[in-house]
């Protein structure tokens, strides 16, 4: 090998061993990981995006998917699969919505839109950085949607057709309000502010009485607006609490700034007294900036989790009398005879109509081996055919296929899943009938003491003890370790993980997909003849290269050269000829009769062997094995040393979990589950005080996902066992779990020195505002400072990367 | 001091014109993505449009995009 690096220049994943894809840049040689790689990087640099390469971060990416079939794709020009996501703006612009999988930094951003503007047809094309949409408007006469979506695949990123919902229109309406109001209580805040210093100076420097007057009216006509619209979501929640008897922070916010500009208008006709138009706007510009981040929190969660049930319709092959047809899923039909092609997956139950193929049941089971099937046996819906084109016929319609009843399974497991106590909204509750019983009892005193100071005593109170830090309190650490945790690759998409994660007390694994990778790779060649382990590995690549069933992709990364002639032997192995010499890989016995010799007795080890042997001998054993993810081991001892025992749930072979729980280190392991034993293992640890976090990303993992009090789906899981998840573990890299509990541990700590701090800081104001040392305006700027106190403290989760 | 019956009027007029320009904005959609036009402004992506004679010969830059 030429190049040294042993990194792919594309994604940054390290290459596999005996991996020689290569494509000279620039005069050098540069190494990928897979071919699918190098198409990316050549599509990339054909089109003049070579800068992409520079201005990205250098963090590991997704591999770039598979490119979908063609014929799959133009699904996506049919008018009723395109209704959802596209909309037509004239006669021959139409615009399309997506939500793109791969984005990682702004780099993509600029790679996505340079591409996609430069292609035929296309008006405009904009990304968004933060939720990962994109807005396309093409002509469709001119090129139609599946070829520029196939140009986003050209250069590593998949497309989602995202339909936004009525939640989701809601939440933008809502947001745009929320920031008309803020503006509007910022600019009058701002300009009052600026008067009522005038008013300050104005008493101490003898201000003209029909001066002092004029700009008591004008800050009258900037502050009517701050209190009848940017104030009014306060008027209307104090108004709902009251209506439901249930206390809550807008009660007395709405007395202090409804009584407080009642006052100042009164004082202003009458030209009598002072006026509190300045800490009126102060005041409610600060509680909906707090409002305001709590509002963003809320959504981001709710978004992460809309973009993920958006999926890709699933579409199958029908097989008529008149000929081949696509169609969607949900138009299959029991009876129906569908075509189901190697490495597609199996679209709902039905028998099998040929003679033999290997499925990979691995979603529902665990195990990691294809399972092999013959004519008239059932398939499962959701699994994947290996080995050949299948023709089936369909049983039952897909939503009553056996995988929907694991779903069945989900609802009710979501339904149990314990509830984690929000008790800032509890202690909220109290603290405002304390606040407003103290009010009450100060303005009654200091009526007796001297009446024309009672109202602003009153106000001061109001003001100062008003729980703004103790409401910001939660929202702006959630969000701020939500934000770091997204960088960290992991997004959240339920708003109890931080709290449940930081409460956790055991960590279990899935173990096909989540501990390991899931794709069967060469382990080790043992030769038994002169020839070396990579000639070995070379002539087998050649051999098996015509082969689709799952173990010949164990050899793809060793391709050298090509086989003249070769022959399946289904359920025994492959026999080849190469360079005029007949070769024979697979079954001992199988391979054995070529030389008509006994076959040499296995190796030790648990994995699956392969024997190679040509017409004179045998020549080598191939060990095949589902690898474990080379950071796996960090990960657990990493989770062990903060404290929590891990286990794994598996539906794997007992000696197959064993091996690889030993190699981890874990304690804990249990085997030959089936999806509902996963579910009652969790529950009933769960009955016993356990607070679980479980990893998983197979269909096999959903209930139990969803039945855990906390869970994380792998990148790679399906797109059920992600929504179904509370979080999904975007980079793929195991380590950042530990790390995400650690986060929620400061989250917590976080939470609760915000949390003291507010309290202790209304314990000190309190009897300095009853007494009367404090005015209305600076119990407002007291009040802001301890909640950017607060903010600030919650922003140091940001920091700690 | 008779001026301020004139400034205050003409602040309060700014005022009113600059709430309308944020609302225009924020309807518009121009506050909806926050993030990637900060990034935008980093990548010299405009090479072609700069004029033949203006053009420096730089030696090769490698950006490395914050985390």
């Amino acid at each position: 090998m030429s190049n040294p690096k042993d990194t792919c220049f594309h994604c940054a994943t390290p290459i596999p061993k005996g991996v020689n894809v290569e494509l000279s840049i620039d005069g050098k040689q540069e190494s990928f990981c897979c071919p699918a790689c190098r198409a990316v990087t050549q599509t990339i640099l054909g089109s003049g995006l070579q800068k992409y390469y520079q201005h990205r971060d250098n963090q590991q990416q997704e591999r770039p998917t598979e490119i979908e079939s063609e014929e799959q794709l133009a699904l996506y020009d049919n008018e009723s699969i395109q209704a959802p996501f596209v909309r037509a703006i004239n006669s021959d612009r139409k615009e399309a919505l997506f939500v793109i999988e791969g984005i990682h930094c702004a780099a993509c951003i600029w790679l996505l839109e340079r591409h996609l503007t430069e292609q035929v047809g296309v008006t405009s094309f904009t990304v968004n950085l933060t939720n990962h949409r994109a807005r396309l408007v093409w002509n469709p006469s001119e090129k139609p949607l599946s070829e520029l979506m196939a140009a986003i695949i050209s250069i590593g990123y998949t497309p989602h057709p995202f339909t936004p919902n009525q939640e989701e229109k809601l939440y933008e309406q809502e947001q745009k309000k929320a920031m008309r109001r803020l503006g509007v209580a910022g600019v009058g805040m701002m300009q009052v502010m600026m008067m009522s210093s005038a008013l300050y100076l104005g008493d101490a420097f003898f201000m003209e009485e029909h001066i002092q007057n004029f700009i008591r009216w004008t800050s009258f006509i900037v502050a009517t607006p701050v209190v009848f619209y940017a104030a009014r979501p306060f008027f209307n929640a104090a108004k709902r609490d009251i209506r439901t008897r249930h206390l809550s922070m807008d009660v007395p916010v709405s007395i202090a700034i409804g009584g407080a500009y009642i006052a100042s208008v009164w004082t202003t006709i009458t030209q009598s007294g002072e006026v509190y138009y300045d800490s009126v706007s102060m005041f409610t510009f600060f509680l909906l900036i707090g409002r305001f981040f709590e509002m963003k929190a809320r959504h981001r969660t709710g978004m992460a989790g809309n973009e993920l049930a958006n999926l890709l319709p699933a579409s199958a092959t029908r097989v008529t009398e008149t000929g081949e047809q696509l169609v969607p899923v949900s138009e299959l039909n029991p009876g129906d005879r569908v075509l189901v092609k190697p490495g597609h997956s199996i679209p709902a139950d039905g028998i099998l109509f040929t003679q033999h193929t290997s499925i990979d049941e691995s979603a529902l089971t665990g195990e990691p081996l294809p399972v092999s099937k013959h004519l008239g046996d059932h398939l499962v819906g959701g699994t994947i055919n290996m080995e050949q084109a299948i023709e089936m016929e369909i049983t039952s319609s897909a939503e009553r296929s056996r995988m929907s009843s694991i779903l069945n399974l989900l609802d009710r497991a979501q339904a149990d899943k314990p509830k984690v106590a929000k008790i800032a909204d509890q202690v909220a509750s109290y603290f405002v009938a304390a606040v407003l019983l103290t009010a009450i009892v100060v303005s009654l005193i200091w009526w007796q003491i001297s009446p024309q100071d009672a109202f602003w005593v009153t106000l001061s109170v109001l003001v100062v003890t008003c729980p703004c830090a103790l409401s910001l309190a939660t929202p702006t650490a959630l969000t701020a370790a939500i934000g770091s945790l997204r960088k960290m690759g992991i997004l959240v998409t339920r708003g109890h993980v931080l709290e449940s994660l930081a409460q956790c007390t055991a960590v279990y694994f899935d173990k096909t997909g989540t501990l390991t990778t899931g794709k069967l790779t060469l382990n080790k060649t043992t030769s038994l003849c002169e020839l070396t382990t990579e000639e070995l590995n070379q002539l087998a690549a050649a051999i098996e290269s015509r082969s689709e069933h799952p173990i010949a992709s164990a050899f793809t990364p060793y391709f050298a050269f090509s086989v003249e002639e070769a022959t399946n032997y289904v359920g025994k192995g492959v026999e080849g000829t190469v360079k005029g010499k007949q070769y024979r890989i697979g079954k001992p016995e199988f391979v054995a009769e070529l030389y008509k010799n006994d076959p040499p007795a296995y190796p030790d080890g648990s994995s699956i062997f392969l024997l190679m042997g040509d017409e004179f001998g045998p020549l080598a054993w191939f060990s095949i094995d589902d690898q474990l993810r080379p950071e796996a081991v960090e990960a657990v001892k990493q989770i062990q040393s903060l404290g929590l025992p891990v286990g794994m749930l598996t539906g794997d072979r007992e000696e197959n979990a064993k091996r690889i729980a030993s190699e981890l280190g874990i304690d804990h392991v249990e085997s030959q589950l089936t999806p509902e034993d996963k579910l009652a293992r969790v529950k009933a640890m769960q009955n016993n005080g356990e607070r679980i976090l479980m990893i998983g990303d197979g269909i096999n993992d959903i209930p139990v996902l969803s039945g855990a009090q906390t869970s994380i789906a792998m990148n790679g899981a399906t797109d059920l066992a992600k929504t179904s998840s509370d979080a999904v573990l975007v980079s793929s890299d195991l380590r950042r779990i530990p790390g995400s509990l650690n986060m929620a541990r400061k989250t917590r700590n976080i939470i609760r020195q915000n949390i003291g701090w507010s309290l202790f800081y209304n314990l000190i104001a309190l009897p300095l505002a009853a007494s009367g040392f404090i005015a209305p305006w600076m119990a407002a700027i007291g009040m802001s400072l301890s909640s950017l106190i607060v903010v600030g403290n919650a922003l140091r989760l940001t920091k700690q990367l | 001091m008779e001026i301020v019956y004139l400034l205050i009027p003409v602040a309060i007029i700014l005022v009113a014109f600059a709430t309308w320009a944020f609302f225009y904005s924020v309807n518009s959609g121009q506050f909806d993505d926050l993030e990637s036009p900060a990034h935008r402004i980093l990548y010299d992506d405009d090479e072609d449009m700069i004029p033949e004679d203006a053009r420096v010969k730089k030696a090769s830059s490698s950006h490395s995009s914050e985390k």
